[in-house]
């Protein structure tokens, strides 16, 4: 992950695939996703309410399917 | 509740420059066995200032702490290079991801066994026809055999997903479906780019760039099948020709702002397309005015600078296409004479065409390597050092 001025850039070695995390909120909850027991509550951390984390939730999905967001225990 | 400030496109975002290429061009070496008439680099003779392999080490330690994904590893011809494999190996080990070109001249069955080893190296095969009549013309007798020896040898090997990099000219439009057909038949993936009128390629660009019919049966073939098919994203000057989005990719020119070129001696330039004095930003192992290495070049140069400033949309600004082709391809207007600021040579539009037909002066160009023509050696391609830069006392 490399930050940028608008949020940060992603590349995976293994399917050469990038992504773009398009604001500084997205990359607040992914940097701190291992700190919380689940998404939600890195959301509402980050300041995402509920009303809100429509969209976060679908990136966070979208990272997950692209393998680029992985499960703690399986590093 | 959730304070988000609206984010610009992020297009826009891009035009301002990261502060590290997503990936860059570095081509290893200007020494090539082939002298394909359209060679971007003008590529033949080795240049005696050669980055030495530990130069390159450092700069491959470079991108690693700038966060440079991935290198296009090209030239010339790269494998040639006696520490090709070595300079690969270093740069996957410090996480710079490798994709390298090749006419496939050293893909030897070992060196594709080797390949097939390697989770992290992205091998390109270059051809310009689905026959050798078609190829060869323009790469050169023997070469669509060696190509296709070289993917004989990557998939025997195991390799999987190797690239069929084409570039597309008036000649091989007609065989996109051949080249797919090729691609499928060794588990590759094909690669199509766009014709530029740079290096070797100015001379033969208006006999090959392909005519306005064929641009569009291009853009047609690409948004039917273009779906597996990768782009570079070089076509982004026929996006006017459909529906905003139709064309995947980035639509715009990353030159200086998410990409460039290191070319064989260090010397930093906008794209790969734009090997010239004109878009020479500096040289990584020289002192200059905005300081020494690639990082500094990248963040400071005043071209690099001046390039991720809002550009004029110039004679293009009344168009209504203008949102899809940012007026197109600069290089490709700098290397057939046209204003930077107006049409593309190859509008959709037909604009290109008038622009075309007028007095233009063609730029000449600042290096050329090739075997068997003259070398300009009065040309410099460094801007001159300032007395206080040589000495450090």
């Amino acid at each position: 992950m490399r930050r940028e001025p608008f949020g940060a850039l992603l590349y995976h070695f293994g399917t050469r695939k990038l992504s773009f995390l398009k604001n500084r909120t997205i990359l607040a909850v992914i940097e701190s996703l291992a700190d919380h027991p689940d998404a939600r509550s890195a959301l509402r951390a980050a300041g995402v309410d509920a009303e809100a984390e429509l969209p976060y939730l679908h990136a966070l999905a979208v990272l997950v399917t692209s393998n680029m967001l992985i499960c703690k225990d399986s590093q | 509740m959730t304070s988000v400030a609206p984010v610009p496109r992020l297009i826009e975002q891009f035009e301002r420059g990261l502060d590290a290429p997503i990936c860059l061009t570095w081509e290893l070496t200007y020494a090539c066995n082939l002298a394909c008439v359209h060679c971007l680099s003008s590529s033949g003779k080795r240049d005696p200032r050669e980055l030495s392999t530990a130069q390159c080490k450092s700069i491959i330690d470079e991108l690693e702490r700038m966060q440079v994904f991935y290198v296009n590893i090209g030239g010339g011809e790269p494998t040639v290079r006696p520490d090709f494999w070595e300079l690969v190996d270093y740069a996957t080990e410090h996480h710079v991801g490798v994709k390298f070109s090749t006419n496939g001249v050293r893909i030897t069955p070992e060196v594709a066994s080797r390949l097939a080893a390697s989770d992290y190296v992205d091998v390109q095969i270059s051809l310009d026809g689905a026959t050798a009549e078609v190829n060869d013309a323009v790469r050169g007798e023997g070469s669509f055999a060696m190509a296709m020896r070289a993917l004989e040898n990557l998939a025997s090997a195991g390799f999987s997903d190797a690239k069929i990099s084409v570039v597309v000219t008036r000649h091989n439009v007609d065989q996109l479906d051949d080249f797919k057909a090729l691609a499928d038949r060794y588990g590759a993936t094909l690669r199509i780019t766009r014709l530029r009128p740079s290096g070797r390629g100015a001379d033969v660009w208006d006999e090959l760039h392909p005519t306005a019919e064929q641009q569009v049966q291009l853009y047609n073939w690409l948004v039917a099948k273009g779906e597996r098919v990768l782009t570079g994203d070089s076509f982004f000057h026929l996006a006017g020709l459909g529906a905003p989005g139709a064309l995947a990719g980035l639509n715009m020119c990353g030159a200086g702002r998410v990409v460039c070129l290191i070319d064989p001696v260090g010397d930093v330039y906008a794209c790969p397309f734009a090997i010239h004095d004109r878009f020479l930003a500096g040289n990584i192992l020289s002192e200059s005015r905005f300081g020494a290495g690639f990082d500094n070049v990248w963040k400071n140069s005043p071209l690099f600078r001046e390039l991720r400033e809002p550009q004029s949309a110039g004679a293009c600004g009344s168009c209504g296409h203008y949102d899809s082709c940012r007026g197109g391809c600069m290089a490709a207007k700098f290397f057939t004479g046209l204003p930077l600021d107006g049409p593309d040579p190859e509008c959709v539009e037909g604009y290109g065409g008038p622009a075309l037909a007028t007095d233009r002066d063609k730029p000449r160009p600042s290096a050329d390597h090739s075997r068997g023509k003259p070398i300009m050696l009065t040309l410099s391609t460094r801007p001159r050092a300032k007395p206080c830069n040589e000495s450090p006392i």
